[in-house]
């Protein structure tokens, strides 16, 4: 049962659809910009647990209106009893603030609450922690890109590179595009990503080069689409199980998990698609033929 | 080391010796990360740098003509002929006044001279040092309140130079520890002053429960490290919780003195640049010890007498981040991450059943073995586990079956050139070998640049993340590689079918 699609049919017209995905969630990114959590944003996050069949959020609002906390967000998390609250505050260091919170809202609010959960994030921390989330997808696609460099020749890591940059660009755009949170879990998400994509580029490539050694008759058009064939039912299946697992996570794992599964779900589409369809389509551009894999052994 | 670790599995079961600590998003804790406003120490630092200097040069006979203190920076003017002199002193390594040379292989303080005017201020390892110290300090404080509090093992660690990271498992409710760390407790007993021209110099304190604004001396006559004991009291005699202490030989020498010679006069109790009470001192008091009055209720006093008894921090400490989670939520988070796990499992199990039979049920042997494994070394490295983490060995299900994928299709194409069902298999794994190394390699890089820059429960997702990787790397190589063996000896001269 050998397979042969045509994929490399696709390459151009699915490479002007991952250009426009790229510029749609550049233009996302610089005209929204993303949507972060405390963690980044600083501020005080409140999940709040509501003890009534189907708690009205808008009383809930209104209660929270009553404290005088400048803007507030309120969100339904996970059930219906469960809301997660947000607002500014930069001062963290009065200690009995949550305790006031907690007896001002209970004289609004009829019903009986739980905080379930509650995170403080100043503004020196969060800057801190954006720095470093941002110093860590860089350090990542650097380390990738210098291991590629060590194992493969420079026309492989481009195409490798080009791939991580395409699922990490647009992962972060569709988060923007959504308005979902960028948080902590998000950033080990994409890192994962990094690496999940990778290690899908480099089965393929890993293909492309023994083949290039096998065959030299055969151009590299041809012989991109011979490899993505061959190890087609092992992207699909590892895709599968991986996508399976993050399935399971996102249904069943809790609303704590949802952004970080999603974000997962989507990049090893992402990165299955971009090790197929962004990778080798610019092997093809750089011309890579057997000269090119032999030079390097010799 | 396949023994060493199942062994060490199943003494989990049997005696409980050594258990996965489960992190605080999981089992309900609070994360408090303090800081230390470090910038009064350095002031007194400099204050008491500024005496020195004095008498040093008061002992080597050099002529000061002017010496200060501006913002940070020390100046010190001396006569021209002593430049040289100066200089030599403050650049010596084995300067007594501007140390450190050989430790750090820089001095204390930097010096810039500017004609017959030395600026001076703290070089780096100058700051690091009082930092580190005052820190340590405020360590023992802090580790002092929250033992007293009786919180469930506390974990209590140094971050950088001037933070202090504490976990607090099992408490839903920091606020009371929030209170107790933001306090100072720099407690002093001073006396009301009449005229503002005292030589120790005077500043206006408010009294905390009228607001009344007494005149004090800034003469400390006894301070909180005078003190030996304290604690919360009942007073039978007007009915008023008050907090009674004991003092130190030095401290009741010194109070018994001052009430001798103030009779009449206000004594002033400050703690943190507020007056806690003033009585009028009526009559000598000798035995070391008194008592503190303020209108306490019997939770302040208590709270106040723990603060005297750990002692004053250096300085104020900040609270900059804190993450609290409720024992319920936490519980439901494990509940959850269970759920998903065993879920997701059955669904890479049954679809690998699906798609490879016999094959598939090896590489499902060969998972559940790898995640024995990877649960055995988290404990055996007493790792945290976190909601985050959990997310990790669900991960790890999902990706580890790639490996035994790739080799098994690797298989499939060798089978198909080569009749010999033996060397089909041997060159199938080896061909694979680099494919799968250079592929979760990849991934590795990700996750120690993950438990670099994460913090908290993301570093426990990276954790599992790793081990995850190298115990399927040896799960595939030893277990899933001896069982096809076996099962390809056994169907040697059949023809073995991947699907």
């Amino acid at each position: 049962m050998k397979k042969d699609y045509k994929f490399n049919q696709y390459y151009k017209s699915l490479n002007i659809f991952s250009i426009t995905l790229i510029l749609l969630s550049l233009i996302f990114l610089i005209f929204k910009g993303l949507n972060y959590g405390v963690d980044f944003k600083g501020g005080t996050l409140i999940e709040i647990r509501v003890e009534t069949e189907k708690p009205d959020i808008e009383v809930l609002r209104s209660s929270f209106n009553k404290l005088n906390l400048g803007k507030i967000s309120i969100k339904n998390f996970g059930s219906d009893n469960d809301f997660v609250v947000k607002f500014k505050r930069d001062e963290l260091n009065d200690p009995e603030f949550i305790e006031n919170l907690q007896k001002n809202l209970s004289q609004e609010l009829t019903q009986d609450f739980s905080f379930r959960r509650v995170e403080n994030v100043g503004p020196k921390v969060s800057s801190e922690l954006l720095k470093a989330g941002v110093t860590a997808i860089c350090l990542s696609l650097i380390a990738m890109l210098i291991y590629i460099w060590i194992r493969f020749e420079w026309q492989f890591s481009v195409g490798a590179i080009a791939a991580l940059f395409h699922d990490v660009i647009i992962t972060l755009g569709i988060f923007s595009a959504l308005s979902l949170e960028i948080n902590l879990s998000i950033v080990a998400a994409v890192l994962t990503i990094v690496g999940y994509s990778m290690n899908d580029t480099v089965v393929i490539y890993d293909r492309v080069r023994e083949n290039l050694k096998k065959y030299s008759d055969i151009k590299i058009f041809d012989l991109t689409n011979l490899s993505i064939n061959e190890t087609l039912s092992r992207t699909i299946i590892t895709s599968s199980t991986t996508l399976l697992a993050l399935v399971s996570i996102f249904l069943f794992g809790g609303e704590i998990l949802k952004g970080f599964s999603l974000a997962m779900i989507l990049g090893v589409i992402l990165g299955t698609y971009s090790s197929i369809f962004i990778a080798n389509p610019l092997l093809v551009f750089f011309k890579v033929s057997q000269k090119t894999v032999l030079k390097e052994d010799n | 080391m396949v023994i060493v670790s199942s062994s060490n599995f199943l003494d989990l079961d049997l005696d409980n010796q050594k258990k996965i600590k489960l992190g605080l998003d999981l089992q309900g804790g609070s994360y408090l990360l303090l800081e230390l406003d470090n910038e009064p120490v350095i002031k007194q630092k400099l204050q008491s740098k500024l005496l020195e200097i004095k008498d040093y040069f008061k002992k080597n006979k050099i002529k000061i003509l002017s010496l200060k203190l501006d913002d940070k920076l020390i100046k010190l003017k001396v006569s021209k002929d002593d430049v040289e002199k100066v200089e030599k002193i403050f650049n010596d390594k084995e300067s007594t006044i501007n140390p450190y040379y050989f430790q750090y292989k820089g001095h204390q303080l930097n010096v810039k001279i500017n004609g017959d005017v030395f600026n001076l201020e703290l070089s780096k390892y100058g700051i690091i040092l009082i930092k580190n110290a005052s820190l340590d300090q405020a360590i023992e404080i802090v580790r002092k309140r929250v033992d007293e509090v009786g919180t469930n093992e506390p974990n209590i660690l140094k971050r950088g130079n001037d933070r202090i990271l504490l976990e607090l498992p099992g408490l839903d409710n920091p606020d009371r520890i929030k209170s107790l760390l933001g306090k100072t407790a720099d407690l002093a007993f001073r006396l009301e002053s009449k005229s503002s021209n005292e030589s120790f110099g005077t500043e206006k304190l408010k009294l905390i429960e009228t607001g009344e604004e007494l005149l004090l001396s800034k003469r400390v006559i006894i301070s909180g490290d005078n003190l030996v004991d304290a604690s919360p009291r009942m007073d039978s005699l007007n009915n008023q919780t008050v907090v009674s202490f004991t003092l130190d030989r030095v401290g009741s020498k010194r109070f018994a003195q001052a009430t001798k010679r103030n009779i009449g006069t206000r004594l002033a109790i400050v703690l943190d640049g507020q007056i806690i009470s003033a009585p009028v001192i009526r009559d000598v008091i000798a035995g070391g010890s008194g008592q503190i009055s303020g209108g306490f209720t019997f939770q302040s006093a208590t709270d106040l007498a723990l603060l005297l008894r750990s002692g004053a921090l250096p300085a104020p400490l900040n609270i900059i981040e804190e993450r609290t989670v409720g024992p319920d939520l936490g519980q439901d988070s494990i509940n959850a991450g269970i759920l998903s796990l065993i879920i997701g499992f059955l669904l890479v199990i049954g679809f690998m059943t699906l798609k490879y039979r016999i094959f598939g049920i090896i590489a499902n042997f060969t998972l559940i073995i790898n995640l024995i494994l990877l649960i055995s070394i988290l404990t055996l490295l007493e790792a945290t586990l976190t909601l985050p983490g959990i997310a990790g060995i669900i991960l790890t299900v999902g990706m580890a079956v790639d490996a035994n994928v790739l080799i098994f299709e690797r298989i499939k194409e060798e089978t198909s050139k080569e009749k010999n069902n033996l060397i089909a298999f041997d060159i199938g794994y080896s061909k694979s070998k680099i494919t799968i190394l250079d592929a979760n390699i990849t991934t590795i890089i990700a996750a120690i640049i993950l438990f670099i820059f994460g913090s908290g429960p993301v570093k426990g997702f990276s954790i599992t993340l790793c081990v995850g990787i190298l115990t399927t790397l040896f799960s595939v190589f030893f277990i899933a590689r001896l069982l096809t063996s076996i099962y390809v000896k056994i169907n040697k001269h059949k023809e073995i079918i991947i699907k």
